[in-house]
């Protein structure tokens, strides 16, 4: 049985709605301040540091990203991990239980359109506001990094950060859609909240303090060649990829840092150890293209993981009565 | 078949065992109001919203403008304006802005949208607070609202839940005018209350919900006669002598009570007024006060229920 009209129409006026409340709220507001003032001490941390070290880098402006202070070690890329979490689910938690609380989700369903314009208006919307302030604050590092550095980033360095950009507006769309979804199942903005609060801390927290000790319960415990030591890293690494934020992790740690070969690279570094290939030279700074490639598993696995959470709130939103 | 606009044929609703709605059928006319009536939790608001393809039917079928709500849910909703029961609104918006995302919900062009906007608004009297946040609205102007985006829609049916639910006297007086005025203007309504005697006065025909069923359809006045057995009450009060066997005299007058000195009640078979008159002045007496009772919908719920009510749940 075929529905009959566009299960689009509305959705423009939906998301035009729906992104003037965002960008007029006062929960967008402190959100973004809060990420911005964060994001830019870190940013000054890490120039600091910068300034100090006087070692040649090609790709020095990248390191604006991940370069972690020494008091303070927190890159800007591993507090985006935190906090654009943090802003999604914000942003996400009431949106479509406040409908019922409000009262006003069955009069705005009365009206010619399906009820796939209202959700996907609504997600579109919330995620275009994260992006909005993600470019905002993405061109304020830029600048400020042109001002203190005194240097211009290269083409590659700009290409670089660019897919960092999109990276962590896909990262944004997981956590979102995980918000849709609980705000979607409980018609409580509390709980939904609460819920999307303890996952975000239990995903980005705890599982990578958990998840290294469960691959190892998992994968096989006596290690006798460097096989048998890859491979269980790579269990421990199959395991901590369950969470959004290692997968991000991953992918800024290599596209930022051209020296980074393996996704394994930075977990071996932390160990002392070094990957070396056969027939390349250590250290040499990978192609942009090839950089993308090594994580581009990464990368689909963040959009699938953000299609697949919003498809199930999407499913539980058709189930759902109006009523309240 | 053209004057019918609402048709359900035995709407059944159930929900995981339990039974909402049960095989409801009922008509709806053309420029007619018609009242779903009965307690809370009878099954009213399921049996709208199964109309407004809000929600699925379990069994039987309905049209709505000669469109299934389940297979053409848009073209039912493009024509059909609904007032939900205690009706919500953005509050940190102000009316208009409210209308105005509605207007872009429905798809009116840009050019006639505030046009539309600021005739719904003055037609429910909202026009001078139009710009105030709804946060700041009393109970009867968001359902003054609630009309207004109906009006503005242009629809051909209107269907109001519990319209007049939490509202004062005068606020009540006033949203059934604008009822009426939907009337006027050839647009059916659809409404559903549990407040029986306000809505007597606007409904054409009503039908009386009980757990999920409708016991009784049809005018307040076919109702009546059904339930209270007795046609029309006429009250007289008139001085003269041997009134009341004149009275029982008239054709049609089944009996005659004398509650109080000079005055009658006649129980009859019709309206037996001029009848009473012309005997109470032929027998010389000097007549006072003449007035027939209204069947009330309220004497008649009452009455079905006490009667029928012994499973009635409170």
């Amino acid at each position: 049985m075929r529905r009959e009209g566009s299960p689009w129409r509305g959705v423009g006026a939906v998301f035009l709605k729906e992104l003037s409340d965002h960008l007029t709220g006062a929960r967008m507001i402190v959100l973004e301040w809060l990420v911005v003032l964060t994001g830019i001490a870190a940013v000054y941390v890490s120039i600091q540091q910068i300034k100090n070290t006087s070692a040649e880098d090609p790709f020095l402006f990248l390191r604006l990203f991940t370069q972690a202070g020494e008091q303070v070690p927190l890159s800007f890329a591993t507090l985006l991990s935190f906090l654009v979490p943090l802003v999604a689910i914000g942003l996400g938690f009431d949106l479509v239980n406040s409908e019922h609380s409000r009262r006003t989700l069955s009069r705005i369903l009365s009206h010619p359109i399906y009820r796939d314009a209202l959700l996907f208006g609504k997600f579109l919307a919330a995620l275009t506001a994260i992006a909005i302030s993600m470019v905002a604050l993405w061109l304020l590092v830029i600048g400020l990094g042109l001002l203190t550095l005194g240097l211009p980033p290269s083409g590659e360095e700009i290409a670089r950060a660019l897919v960092m950009l999109v990276v962590t507006i896909f990262y944004a769309g997981v956590w979102l859609a995980l918000a849709l979804l609980l705000s979607t199942a409980f018609r409580s903005p509390a709980t939904a909240a609460l819920i999307a609060l303890g996952l975000w801390l239990f995903l980005t927290i705890l599982w990578p303090i958990f998840s290294p000790w469960m691959a190892d319960l998992v994968g096989s415990r006596d290690i006798a060649s460097a096989e048998d030591f890859l491979g269980a890293l790579s269990v421990r690494q199959g395991f901590a990829r369950l969470s959004p934020s290692s997968l991000f992790g991953e992918i800024v740690s290599v596209v930022l840092d051209p020296s980074v070969r393996s996704t394994q690279q930075p977990m071996l570094a932390a160990l002392g150890l070094a990957l070396v290939e056969r027939g390349s030279i250590p250290g040499a700074p990978l192609p942009f293209v090839q950089s993308l490639l090594i994580v581009w598993g990464q990368i689909v696995g963040l959009i699938a993981a953000t299609i697949l959470l919003f498809v199930a709130g999407y499913v539980v939103f058709q189930r759902q009565e109006v009523r309240a | 078949m053209s004057d019918v606009v609402i048709d359900a044929q035995g709407l059944s609703k159930r929900y995981d065992g339990a039974v909402a709605v049960d095989n409801v059928s009922f008509t709806v006319g053309r420029g007619e109001i018609f009242g779903l009536l009965g307690p809370n939790g009878a099954g009213k608001t399921t049996t709208i919203l199964m109309l407004l393809g809000l929600t699925e039917i379990s069994a039987g079928a309905a049209r709505v403008l000669g469109h299934d709500p389940v297979r053409e849910p848009l073209a039912v909703k493009r024509r059909v304006g609904y007032l939900p029961d205690s009706v919500g609104f953005y509050d940190y918006l102000s009316a208009r802005d409210n209308l105005r995302y509605t207007a872009r919900l429905i798809g009116f062009a840009e050019a006639e949208r505030e046009a539309r906007i600021a005739d719904a608004l003055a037609r429910v009297d909202l026009a001078e607070v139009a710009g105030n946040k709804v946060g700041t609205y009393s109970r009867g102007m968001r359902q003054r609202l609630g009309l207004a985006e109906i009006l503005m829609k242009n629809v051909a049916i209107a269907i109001l839940d519990e319209p007049t639910s939490g509202l004062d006297p005068q606020a009540t007086l006033e949203l059934l005018d604008m009822i009426r005025g939907l009337k006027r203007e050839g647009v059916s309504v659809l409404l559903s209350s549990h407040l029986l005697d306000r809505v007597q006065s606007v409904c054409d025909r009503v039908a009386l919900f009980q757990e999920g069923r409708i016991v009784l359809m049809g005018t307040v006045a076919e109702l009546g006669r059904e339930v209270l057995g007795g046609g029309f009450a006429v009250e007289v009060e008139a001085e003269g002598q041997g009134l009341a066997e004149r009275l029982a005299q008239v054709p049609g007058v089944r009996t005659v009570e004398a509650p109080g000195p000079d005055r009658f009640r006649l129980l009859a078979d019709r309206d037996v007024r001029p009848d009473a008159a012309a005997a109470v002045v032929n027998a010389g007496g000097r007549l006072r006060r003449l007035s027939v009772e209204e069947p009330s919908l309220e004497a008649i719920y009452t009455r079905y229920f006490h009667d029928h009510g012994a499973r009635h749940a409170a």
